[in-house]
């Protein structure tokens, strides 16, 4: 019989062994699935697995797929670390996308080099007030910050279909709720800064804020705070942290962040506003923050082997025939491994034998 | 994103060097959806088209597709990695691909592009749809027949032409054989939403709507029409599984005979942009069998009405037609311009309410 036994301390063995083991499984499973749709096995992962990341054509693709996810993941895991649970990035994400696409939107026939500059400001803004809502909500009524910060998603996906649709609609689209292309208009465009991984400037910007994310959690006093609030709010209240201020601060920065993923997608890659410029990416960060263990480096890495199986999912649709949801399932497959075999860091197997 | 331009036309190139000495090969055709395949509506019925071109043409052809394609950028990228695997033709089957297929269509113009329902072309990008406002006319016509309460719910998408257009058909044939009809139109923005289709079903019955029709892909409306014993018509196929009293017919879309007439045109050599507009002549749009429920006179008409469209006897929108605020659009005998109707931005007289703008 096994039994699963609590190790003295967390394997620094198995947390760095951990996700090998997972992606290891998700092959040979995922194979085994392959196998019995009738497809090659090898074949396919090395669609999904491989292809991504030694293509040039995929490896162009790649940050433009990632960057907004680790922008999005990097926000969420500094208020993750302090338990505030913002849920709705991805409203953040669109309303942003909105604050600073109106503003490029009104400044058509400007050029200036200021303007993407001003356009992100604004997208910052916009997703950072966006999570005001469930801060002040969560300071003044203690009003669950999971639950309002969901629902708002709802309301923003609704504020962009009438915002298409009415005053951010292309005048010359007959009547189509679709706004004017900003990635097709120089002005508006984000420029590329190293197009072979697929980084612009919004890809700059998101290394540029990783690389604050992780000073402010390990050298600088307000990092020290949110992680002492996560882990024992009692003592953080002791030690004379508000614990309101940092809600506001956790909502604000991933507000901030979400909302400039936005903008990034917006002027750099979809190019227009619509109701469906929202593609999930506020939600799929959050796979993302975890898989990366809530740390800045981990979450770089999540975030591209995140988009490296999006990636590879597209080419093994039209090139083995697999149908989306096989894709999906995979995708799926490897979270719930990666998540299963975490079990491994803080606990170890063990046999019994039964006694005679 | 110029490098990754000169990178994907490179390569490209490359596959076009290679493509010329493997003469015999298949032509590859790949598809874009914006939905699954098993949505049952839009995307299911360009799936059906891609099937009847492999059917018809066999080994000659290879077909691929990519479903459930955001539009943006991973529509541009499912693009550009199809033409680099080497595909010849690529369908992209919805609206919002238009940018990304012309940026796509600008890094490979060796490979032919397929837009549907867009208005940008360019040398190696082609544009089609259906005249569905043909259908329109029929099922308006028997709308009008069928209706006790004298009103008719219309569930609309977004107030663009190609939905106003389906609107003012409808109406015109509708009050054509009857004239104390009266449309009762609900905008509820969304292409695909049971939940805000099936409301509005709801709400239409409740304003005494007897016929629904609609112009949403989902089949929600068709089932409460079948749960409170009202009639209403299928969109875009066939969903009499959904109300088999309910349904009286189905405007269809028929892609096959596009599509295998596009590849045949790759193989010959002769493909060209174009701009296709076809309707129930050329089989686009098609019906599914009309209902049993129908009074033999009204099924009789309808017949004949399809028939005398098919012919080009009949166009649904001939004059006299004045518009919604009593202004004359067409005289006497006059009928609408291609022009006039792709643009159609105001309701025809007699339709109450305001057009959304």
């Amino acid at each position: 019989m096994l039994r699963l036994e609590q190790r003295p301390q967390p394997s620094g063995l198995m947390l760095y062994t951990t996700p090998i083991m997972a992606v290891l499984a998700t092959m040979i499973v995922g194979g085994v699935l392959f196998i019995a749709m009738g497809i090659n096995p090898f074949k396919a992962i090395y669609l999904l697995f491989i292809d991504p990341f030694v293509d040039p054509y995929n490896l162009s693709q790649l940050f433009v797929k990632a960057s907004p996810l680790i922008l999005i993941a990097m926000g969420l895991s500094i208020g993750f670390r302090a338990g505030v649970w913002n849920i709705g990035a991805e409203g953040q994400f669109i309303m942003g996308a909105i604050a600073g696409g109106a503003v490029g939107l009104a400044l058509w026939d400007v050029e200036g080099w200021w303007l993407l500059p001003l356009m992100t400001l604004a997208a910052a803004l916009g997703g950072a007030l966006w999570a005001m809502i469930p801060a002040v909500l969560k300071i003044r009524f203690n009003a669950n910050e999971i639950l309002v910060s969901l629902m708002l998603v709802y309301v923003a996906e609704n504020f962009i279909a009438a915002m298409a649709q009415g005053p951010l609609r292309d005048p010359n689209g007959f009547g189509r709720p679709v706004s004017k292309n900003l990635e097709r208009h120089d002005p508006t465009s984000l420029p590329d800064v190293f197009p072979a991984l697929g980084i612009d400037a919004g890809g700059l910007m998101m290394l540029i804020l990783l690389a604050l994310a992780f000073f402010l959690l390990q050298k600088h006093a307000l990092g020290f705070q949110i992680k002492l609030t996560g882990e024992s709010p009692r003592a953080a209240r002791f030690a004379g942290v508000r614990p309101g201020v940092i809600v506001a601060v956790c909502l604000g920065i991933s507000g901030a962040a979400a909302g400039m993923a936005g903008l990034f997608e917006l002027t750099g890659a979809a190019g227009t506003l619509s109701a469906d410029f929202g593609l999930g990416y506020g939600f799929t960060a959050i796979i993302v923050a975890f898989l990366g263990r809530l740390t800045p480096v981990g979450i770089l890495l999540a975030g591209v082997v995140l988009a490296g199986t999006y990636i590879g999912g597209e080419n093994a649709q039209f090139v083995l025939k697999l149908p989306a949801a096989a894709v999906t399932v995979f995708q799926g497959m490897m979270l719930f491994f990666l998540l299963g075999f975490e079990i491994l860091i803080n606990y170890r197997v063990k046999r019994l034998r039964r006694a005679a | 994103m110029k490098f990754t331009k000169t990178l994907a036309a490179a390569a490209a190139m490359g596959l076009a060097l290679a493509g010329s000495a493997y003469a015999q090969d298949p032509v590859k055709a790949g598809f874009i959806y914006i939905g699954p395949v098993g949505d049952l509506g839009w995307t299911y019925q360009h799936d059906q088209g891609r099937q009847a071109l492999e059917a018809e043409l066999g080994d000659a052809v290879e077909t691929s597709f990519v479903e459930s394609v955001p539009e943006g950028a991973d529509a541009e990228r499912v693009m550009s990695q199809m033409a680099r695997s080497g595909v010849d033709i690529i369908f992209t089957t919805s609206f919002g691909y238009m940018d990304p297929t012309i940026a796509a269509a600008e890094s490979f113009p060796e490979v032919k592009f397929e837009h549907a329902t867009g208005y940008k072309r360019a040398d190696n990008v082609s544009t089609y749809s259906a005249r569905f406002y043909e259908g329109r006319y029929v099922i308006g016509e028997i709308a009008g027949a069928m209706t006790k309460t004298n009103k008719i719910g219309y569930i609309a998408s977004f107030p663009i032409p190609e939905v106003v257009r389906g609107i003012n058909s409808a109406y015109l044939a509708a009050k054509s054989v009857n004239p104390d009809v009266e449309f009762k139109v609900v905008w509820v923005y969304t292409w695909f939403d049971p939940g805000k289709e099936a409301d509005a079903a709801n709400a239409l019955i409740e304003q005494g709507v007897d016929v629904i029709m609609q112009h949403t892909d989902s089949p929600a409306a068709m089932t409460i029409a079948e749960e409170k014993g009202v009639y209403a018509f299928g969109q875009a196929t066939d969903m009499s599984n959904f109300g088999p009293h309910a349904q009286l017919t189905a405007i269809i879309d028929n892609w096959g005979p596009y599509y295998i007439e596009r590849v045949k045109a790759v193989m010959d050599g002769t493909w060209e942009s174009t701009d296709t507009w076809d309707g129930i002549g050329a089989g686009m749009v098609k019906f599914a069998p009309l209902s049993d429920q129908l009074p033999a006179d009204v099924a009789e008409r309808a017949k004949a009405t399809i028939a005398a469209i098919a012919a080009g006897e009949l166009h649904p929108f001939t004059g006299p037609i004045n518009k919604q605020d009593g202004s004359p659009w067409l005289a006497e005998g006059e009928v609408a311009d291609d022009g006039t109707l792709a643009g159609m931005n105001f309701y025809v007289e007699g339709i109450e309410g305001e057009l959304p703008n």
